[in-house]
């Protein structure tokens, strides 16, 4: 089946089996290895992406499901060279060891702040709750994620 | 992982989902959110030959009241139950513990009742509060109470050709109120036991209506029709909670698992039956009558 899927703004049309998954779409059709393959079973949210702004695991969604969607991925965080504030806040506060779990929990944390401007810990921990890091480094993901809301938010000073 | 090969046809109404359901029979499947039949293909616990997408007919996303009930359609996703300020009672209680924040940006409430797992939350809400279940097939459409639509362990009351448009979740008049207590390993697990309970008061301050369901305590989901006739007509208290709370222990076939002894889930169906309705109780109170 024919489908185009804009990945990261960018259109890629294709031939595509209906069992392709979207996380193995974006991987080796598309070529951005940046979307982890963790549990593969919907568990541990590496694969997260955002499919028309909405966080999803996409080990869980077949290619075919995202014909005519738009498709975020860790890639398409960095806008005009310029990190986006939820990596500067990642880098700044040290919200990764391995950095397994970094693509998913950044695209979560980003997806929070657009509805969620000054999101409480309680918040962030709710938004992550289903994405995993296996370094247990919830503290300063969570603390990356409320720096980014506060950087994010208009009118503050940077 | 990848499901085994399978075709892939997209609705654009539900007479064309029906139909190209029909065509290939219980070897077909729709798809709505996914995330139980998806990850059952990448194990290959199913092997549909045809999946039927639905996720682009318009107007099956609705939620709306209706002749005394909450009406919900096939593609209202568990996240929309979240923020929305129409789910109510044991519902609004349950929505946030279905499955992970990312699951329920996907997974549907028509898709969960539809599959009919014994583990599966949203079946024990329809139990409580006596919910109907819409099914749209080629000769028409008929509403199945859930308890009839219920068959087994991954078994409905659903014809090969029949597809779910939408449930229908009463709206009591009166005062009312409910809970879903979940106990869970980590956010996203299955339940280890939960307990849905939903009371309405009466004008006169006894209860007019009770439901009590069980999750993962057996092989469906288990309606605790005893403890609920022991509640209607007697006003709230917590010798009368306790003794239900004995009715639903006694009602569950829990099993030993990796997650528990069956003894313990039965101590935990006790102790979760009388919390749960006794938030129910205070959340009904609560209201001007």
């Amino acid at each position: 089946m024919e489908v185009t899927v804009t990945v990261n703004g960018a259109a890629h049309t294709g031939e595509v089996e209906p069992r392709l998954l979207l996380v193995d779409h974006i991987r080796r059709v598309v070529g951005l290895t940046g979307t982890h393959i963790g549990c593969d079973t919907t568990s541990c949210g590496a694969c997260t992406v955002l499919v028309d702004g909405t966080p999803v695991k996409s080990c869980t969604v077949l290619a075919v499901q995202a014909d005519g969607r738009s498709v975020t991925t860790v890639e398409g965080l960095k806008t005009n060279g310029q990190l986006h504030p939820i990596q500067e806040a990642f880098s700044a506060e040290h919200g990764l060891q391995c950095g397994f779990c970094t693509p998913g929990m950044m695209l979560v944390g980003a997806a929070l702040i657009e509805q969620n401007p000054a999101p409480s810990d309680e918040e962030v921990r709710w938004a992550i709750s289903g994405n995993l890091c296996r370094c247990t480094g919830y503290m300063n993901i969570v603390k990356a994620i409320q720096a980014a809301a506060g950087a994010a938010a208009p009118g503050e000073d940077q | 992982m990848f499901p085994s090969q399978f075709d892939y046809v997209v609705a654009a109404s539900v007479e064309e989902a029906i139909a190209a359901k029909a065509e290939g029979g219980d070897e077909t499947r729709f798809l709505a959110g996914g995330q139980s039949l998806l990850p059952m293909m990448k194990i290959r616990l199913a092997t549909p030959a045809k999946l039927v997408d639905i996720n682009r007919i318009a107007g099956l996303d609705h939620m709306e009241r209706a002749d005394g009930h909450l009406r919900v359609g096939a593609l209202v996703r568990h996240a929309q139950l979240v923020a929305s300020g129409d789910t109510l009672g044991v519902m609004a209680s349950a929505a946030p513990w279905v499955s992970d924040p990312l699951v329920r940006n996907l997974g549907t409430l028509c898709g969960s009742v539809a599959h009919c797992d014994p583990e599966g939350d949203w079946n024990s809400v329809l139990l409580a509060t006596g919910a109907d279940v819409v099914a749209r097939g080629p000769g028409g459409e008929r509403t199945i109470p859930i308890g009839s639509f219920i068959r087994g362990p991954f078994t409905s009351a659903l014809a090969d050709d029949e597809m779910v448009t939408e449930v229908r979740i009463p709206v009591p008049q009166d005062r009312s109120g409910g809970a879903y207590l979940k106990l869970e390993r980590k956010v996203g697990d299955y339940a280890t036991v939960a307990v849905a309970a939903h009371l309405v008061v009466a004008g006169d301050g006894t209860i007019g209506e009770a439901g009590v369901a069980l999750t993962s305590v057996g092989p469906s989901n288990v309606k605790v029709t005893a403890a609920e006739q022991v509640l209607v007509g007697q006003p709230p208290g917590e010798e009368l909670f306790a003794e239900a709370a004995e009715l639903a222990a006694a009602a569950a076939e829990p099993r030993s698992d990796v997650r528990g002894t069956a003894d313990w889930k039965r101590q935990v169906v006790r102790t979760y039956t009388r919390r749960a309705l006794t938030a129910a109780a205070a959340e009904a109170m609560a209201q001007a009558s």
